[in-house]
């Protein structure tokens, strides 16, 4: 069954990067919803927020292809673990003197904030997840919105150290290169 | 020591074990092209066309087991090298594209002869980088080198502009590689192993479907002690051929849309496959929903992506054949399966294609098997793609790893001249036949010109129908014989190879065969014949596009059928 997954990427800041991931979603036909990307704490790294669309082994074959890019060094589908996912959107609303009153009542509802007052328009920034964005922008869609940007989705896990949770004094990525004892609880591949 | 960047790439190349690059200068890489010849340890083979350096190398490769290397210039040489990089891609092939670059102060400015090759590549390519700076050439070559060959080989291109070759650094090598998101996994997990032998332990009908994985492994031993232990048939693919004896008792040939009916129909009822080294390419499958309903599947690979991507496993199991086969192999039981032998003998009684029908005039297969008998199968087989292609897959006997050299994945017509070139400079000491079929000899014709000019000692049989063979067959088959488009004019074959001072026979009867396929043998040098064969021959068993591989068509009029 088609839904949306959340895929996170650790990639090397290198020249391309970002090509040679939308080439390759792109080369096997993957129905990309958004990319986001940005620095994280550790200097040359970026994380990736990719939200896919398609059925569980479709997925997978997304997920294993990326990890195949030289520069991804982990990717982890973390739809699963009910992750924190947020987006951000900034709209610019007609308002006139007696619209202006109502546009800030629905503003305070979705916690959205004013950024900009104009005789004739305002600008709203909003953060939630993609289902409260789409909301306040069918709401808004009735005033005349001007125009509108919005960010991709990026999202991390809940609680303890998540999949691309970068720890001190260990390698990035796990090196399999020697058998690993039968005990040893791996993954399936 | 102070070096030139030119100096400093042709030393990485000579620390990576590069004897050979496959060559065509320009005007970006006039820098290196001085520098060559002061490293004698580089042989530089100048190709006629840069698809030429790329084949060349990819085949290079192939028989060699090391990295191939092709040199082109920028703009036009470096996409003249795309379809041979593709190819390479396609099939799993370690190769190392260089190309050169307009100087950077005119990379984005659309200078003379810029392109943008890093980004053209990017889809067919391991990996590749614009290396903007000499500090940065030697780890870009090592890395590149690195990445060409280690878990599931495939190509790489390095683009230098013009000033890096020229700017000078004190020059320290350094073999590190710093690759943090490349680690590819060489071994096995130990659980799923054992899961897989279970399934082999207790398998009925199991089938070895082995790869060109093997090849790339070199895991021939392992895999005929698996076969021999357990007994099982081993079914090749087509880019398998030569990595399980084909005259082996337990060989039932190669399967897929033109493989034997045999080996299909033994994939078809198998309860187990083994599939080693292999993706289930759509040219073996046929079509993938009724494709081994009954099977069970345990899919060995290096790469893990290929594992669930066009067939549904039971048991994934990611690392390099050699390590997974040689744990693998200590908990399978012997086993004898005497009673599906005996039923794939008798698939195979039933159905013979290997046949040779008789003929008054030359069949296309009747030369392969008698190039067979002439060499007795100790020649490496280098073929175009199409009709001529299949023939020499399924009408000689292939007891050799890397004795068959072609072009299976993007199926690159054109392959058959470089990549014989390719084969020979890589092993100089073995007999070198070139398959081409008239079509596909006139793509790369160039190439005899470099044959001669490295004296080459390559055999180049030319199946001469006057048609693009294959395309006709599906236009008689499936289009009605609607033929358009695939009717050839042909120039006088030998007469060309004369021009190039190459020396050739025409043959147009079958008595002159096989003293013509010796006489190619005792000459010295680079010999042609063209054969004039039966034009309208067919190449069965043929699976149509999308149906079951047991609904393939067999020659029509098994009655006029001899046994050869």
């Amino acid at each position: 069954m088609d839904r949306k997954h959340i895929l996170v990427a650790l990639v090397q800041d290198r020249p391309g990067v970002l090509n040679r991931i939308a080439s390759m979603l792109r080369r096997r036909n993957f129905n990309i919803e958004s990319i986001a990307v940005g620095h994280i704490e550790q200097p040359g790294l970026s994380r990736m927020t990719i939200v896919v669309e398609g059925d569980d082994a479709n997925i997978e074959q997304v997920r294993k292809q990326l990890d195949k890019v030289i520069e991804v060094i982990r990717i982890a589908d973390i739809t699963g673990e009910s992750p924190v996912a947020r987006e951000m959107a900034m709209i610019k609303v007609k308002a006139t003197p007696s619209t202006r009153s109502e546009i800030i009542q629905i503003v305070d509802i979705f916690r959205a904030n004013i950024v900009d007052v104009a005789p004739d328009s305002l600008i709203l920034v909003v953060t939630g997840t993609s289902d409260k964005v789409d909301t306040l922008i069918e709401l808004l869609r009735g005033f005349g919105i001007r125009e509108m940007s919005r960010t991709g989705t990026i999202a991390l896990p809940r609680g303890g150290p998540g999949p691309l949770t970068i720890e001190e004094n260990k390698p990035l990525r796990h090196v399999v290169e020697q058998a690993a004892p039968e005990e040893e609880n791996l993954p399936d591949w | 020591m102070i070096k030139t960047g030119a100096e400093i790439l042709c030393e990485c190349l000579i620390k990576e074990g590069v004897e050979v690059i496959f060559g065509f200068p320009g005007g970006v890489l006039l820098p290196l092209y001085d520098t060559i010849p002061r490293y004698p340890q580089l042989r530089h083979i100048l190709v006629r066309h840069e698809q030429g350096a790329a084949h060349a190398a990819d085949a290079y490769a192939r028989v060699t087991g090391k990295m191939g290397v092709c040199l082109a210039t920028s703009g036009p040489g470096a996409t003249n090298l795309v379809t041979g990089i593709a190819n390479a891609y396609l099939d799993s092939v370690p190769l190392l594209a260089i190309t050169g670059q307009v100087p950077t102060h005119f990379i984005g400015k659309d200078a003379f002869q810029e392109i943008d090759i890093t980004g053209i590549t990017v889809p067919i390519t391991k990996y590749n980088q614009l290396v903007l700076d000499i500090n940065d050439l030697a780890k870009a070559v090592r890395e590149a080198s690195y990445v060409a060959q280690v878990g599931r080989p495939g190509p790489v291109l390095l683009d230098i502009p013009r000033d890096v070759f020229q700017a000078r650094i004190e020059f320290n090598y350094s073999d590190k590689v710093d690759l943090p998101g490349f680690k590819p996994k060489l071994f096995g997990h130990p659980a799923q192993i054992k899961k897989a032998a279970d399934l082999v332990n207790s398998a009925e009908r199991p089938v070895i479907i082995a790869g060109h994985g093997i090849n790339i492994s070199k895991a021939f031993p392992e895999l005929k002690e698996l076969a021999e232990n357990a007994q099982i048939p081993v079914v090749t693919t087509f880019l398998g051929i030569g990595c399980f004896h084909e005259s082996h008792v337990l060989s039932y040939g190669w399967l897929g849309m033109h493989g034997m009916g045999y080996a299909n129909k033994a994939v078809h009822n198998a309860d187990l496959l083994l599939a080693v080294g292999m993706r289930f390419d759509d040219r073996a499958t046929g079509g993938v929903s009724t494709f081994a309903p009954h099977a069970r599947v345990v899919h060995i690979d290096v790469d893990a992506a290929e594992i669930g991507k066009n067939i549904a496993v039971d048991v994934p199991i990611v690392g390099d054949l050699r390590n997974v086969l040689q744990v693998l192999n200590k908990q399978i039981e012997r086993r004898e399966h005497i009673g599906w032998l005996s039923q794939l003998d008798e698939w195979r009684s039933q159905h013979p294609a290997m046949e040779i029908r008789h003929h008054e005039d030359i069949l296309p297969q009747y030369i392969i098997r008698q190039i067979h008998e002439a060499t007795r199968g100790d020649t490496i087989i280098v073929t175009g793609v199409g009709q001529a292609q299949m023939w020499a897959a399924q009408y000689f006997y292939y007891d050799r790893p890397n004795s068959f050299v072609s072009s299976g994945g993007l199926g690159t017509m054109g392959f058959e001249l470089p990549g014989a070139i390719g084969a020979k400079v890589g092993c100089p000491q073995e007999t070198v036949w070139c398959i081409a079929g008239d079509g596909g000899f006139q793509m790369t014709v160039q190439e005899l010109a470099t044959m001669v000019q490295e004296d080459l000692d390559i055999n180049i049989a030319v199946f001469n129908n006057g048609w693009l063979g294959m395309v006709r067959q599906w236009q008689e088959l499936i289009y009605n014989k609607r033929y358009f488009g695939t009717q050839l004019y042909n120039p006088d074959f030998v007469k060309i190879a004369e021009a190039y001072g190459i020396k050739g026979v025409k043959v147009s009867k079958k008595i002159d065969v096989r003293p013509a396929i010796h006489k190619a043998m005792e000459h010295k040098g680079p010999f042609l014949i063209e054969f004039i064969v039966e034009p309208e021959e067919n190449v069965y068993p043929f699976v149509p596009p999308g149906k079951t591989i047991v609904e393939f068509l067999e020659m029509p009029n098994p009655a006029a059928s001899v046994k050869k």
